[in-house]
């Protein structure tokens, strides 16, 4: 218990304060100079924008994958199951690179979609692309398990009651999977929000147009620019903060009206 | 009286005597063939591209200009040195991580104390934190314009852009794995079995060794094999403390992005293959754990339904 608490300390709680103390040796108005500054706003819209689509299109994929995971059999079924955590466990920085060799323009993919208009590398569509990608497995791993949990006997009780197959799914599924869903949904925003290996090869890191939050503080690192990457890095932790702090009050309210 | 919640189907309903082919037997758990079909079509779709071809085109990328510049690339001196550094960060930094997480765990989920939810959540924090601000805190605190930095310059030690600095970065990234996965495995698991241990006469250590270590030693090791996996592929982090010195502070995901912004993709898809090979042995002992420890409470075969 103590040691934990020490350690914890040593890894976590005193850099990160130090983190924050060093802010204040900015005046605020230069501080609200970098953090709202205009580069900056486009790369938070960039950040949050492209880390909302990638979590929703994950939540919706990710609830599907889950489904057939569990519940239907097929062949090659236990190699996709154990394929789907290859996102974690793939360093970023080689998913970004192959991601960009895909989608590049005489890519595997993008050859074929950017005849069809769709440029994928390079453009902000990109950065939702390797978002997606990284967040991948959160929704399905959050949603299996509690799948796995609901008793049949619920769902046949709903069928005896004369429910169809969409209702008892819309109605009592459904309500079940609810908090993973937004655990999953939550924890796949908050990686997207942060992540930085995978979308610097595939953005194109154009200022204002495909620059991330998390690439704009290496910018201003390599520029020895430390206060202002602190000021950024504050606004960063701000922002996933009070994100965290929303959902997991959704959480606690789907749970206690699901419950 | 009862609020009448989403859950409660209306009752009406559930009175009508409606008897459909639909409700009868399995077609009423089940969904139409064709949903069944079209949705593992989507899903197999979705995941082969994102998952099955990224893998085939590393390899692909990797052996485009021959197995001699293959070989020829990871043999390079700088190369050889980032695979060592690599290797020996994750030897540094799995294994505290691995006593942290066990003394977390442990205390969370077998003793009752304030402030509970509160580390729960700071153990979290490393996997809310941008990996670029884990690593632009090291900065801070310990680089030369930082806190520690000048007393720390003083005494000719050297933490940021030198390799204790990518074993912290990577600690404070790879910090969560093995707690997080241990503390729900142990909450689920109560302390009765420690409690029993202690009626019949174990002392602490004892009781770890031969009632809780036993009982979590798969998701122990799941989080291990995370835990490294994260160790040796971090790039967010241990890219911002580093300092990119060639042959000295370049882990191997360094490196792959410095050949690979020297247009040198062969180079640099063969050292992301030896990262992917990682990747892969990670995924292969992982599903190996999950086999092992859910072998007695695998799904029932009645609830998995055949297309």
């Amino acid at each position: 218990m103590g040691f934990t608490v020490v350690y914890l300390s040593m890894i976590v709680l005193i850099p990160l304060s130090a983190a924050f103390l060093r802010t204040f040796a900015m005046s605020w108005d230069q501080f609200w100079a970098t953090v709202a500054g205009p580069r900056a706003l486009a790369s938070y819209r960039l950040s949050l924008g492209a880390s909302l689509v990638a979590a929703a299109v994950n939540t919706v994929m990710g609830l599907m994958a889950a489904w057939v995971l569990v519940r239907y059999e097929f062949p090659g079924k236990k190699l996709v199951d154990a394929l789907v955590d290859l996102p974690f466990a793939l360093p970023t920085a080689v998913a970004g690179i192959t991601l960009t060799a895909m989608f590049a323009g005489n890519g595997w993919l993008g050859s074929y979609l950017e005849p069809l208009g769709i440029k994928v590398a390079f453009t902000q569509l990109g950065v939702v692309v390797a978002l997606t990608f990284i967040g991948l497995p959160f929704v399905i791993r959050t949603v299996e398990p509690v799948l796995q949990d609901i008793d049949p006997e619920i769902e046949e009780a709903a069928a005896t009651l004369g429910a169809n197959r969409w209702q008892s799914w819309r109605r009592v599924i459904f309500p079940e999977l609810m908090p993973a869903l937004l655990t999953g949904f939550a924890l796949a925003f908050a990686r997207a929000v942060g992540e930085y290996g995978s979308v610097v090869f595939i953005s194109g890191n154009m200022p204002m147009r495909t620059e991330i939050t998390p690439l704009l503080i290496v910018t201003k690192l390599t520029q020895f620019d430390y206060a202002g990457a602190t000021a950024l890095a504050i606004a960063m932790l701000s922002m996933s903060f009070m994100l965290l702090l929303t959902i997991n009050l959704l959480q606690w309210w789907s749970r206690a009206r699901y419950a | 009286m009862v609020e009448p919640g989403p859950l409660r189907l209306n009752f009406m309903e559930q009175l009508k005597p409606k008897i459909t082919a639909n409700q009868r037997g399995g077609a009423a758990v089940n969904e139409p063939r064709f949903v069944r079909v079209g949705l593992i079509f989507a899903v197999l779709f979705f995941l082969g591209v994102f998952l099955v071809l990224p893998l085939v085109v590393v390899f692909v990328e990797a052996f485009k200009k021959g197995i001699e510049v293959y070989f020829a690339s990871v043999r390079e001196p700088n190369a050889a040195a980032a695979i060592w550094l690599t290797l020996l960060t994750a030897l540094i930094a799995v294994p505290t991580n691995i006593v942290f997480g066990v003394a977390a765990a442990w205390a969370i989920s077998k003793f009752e104390f304030p402030g509970k939810s509160l580390l729960v959540t700071l153990i979290d924090l490393p996997f809310s934190v941008s990996p670029v601000v884990s690593g632009l805190i090291y900065v801070l605190l310990f680089g030369l314009q930082g806190w520690l930095g000048p007393w720390l310059a003083e005494h000719d030690i050297k933490l940021i852009f030198a390799v204790p600095g990518i074993v912290l970065a990577t600690m404070f990234v790879t910090f969560p794995f093995v707690a997080r996965e241990l503390i729900p495995l142990m909450q689920a698991q109560g302390n009765e079995e420690e409690v029993a241990a202690r009626v019949l006469g174990a002392g602490g250590w004892q009781i770890f060794w031969r009632v809780t270590l036993p009982n979590i030693k798969w998701g122990l090791l799941y989080g291990v094999i995370l835990c490294n996996a994260r160790a040796m592929g971090e790039f967010g982090a241990v890219s911002v403390v580093s300092g990119h010195i060639r042959g000295l502070t370049n882990t191997i995901p360094l490196h792959v992005e410095i050949l690979y912004n020297e247009y040198n993709s062969a180079g640099a898809f063969a050292m992301a293959s030896l990262l992917t090979v990682l990747t892969l042995v990670t995924l292969a002992l992982k599903s190996l754990i999950d086999w092992k420890s859910k072998k007695n409470t695998t799904l029932s075969p009645e609830w998995t339904i055949r297309v």
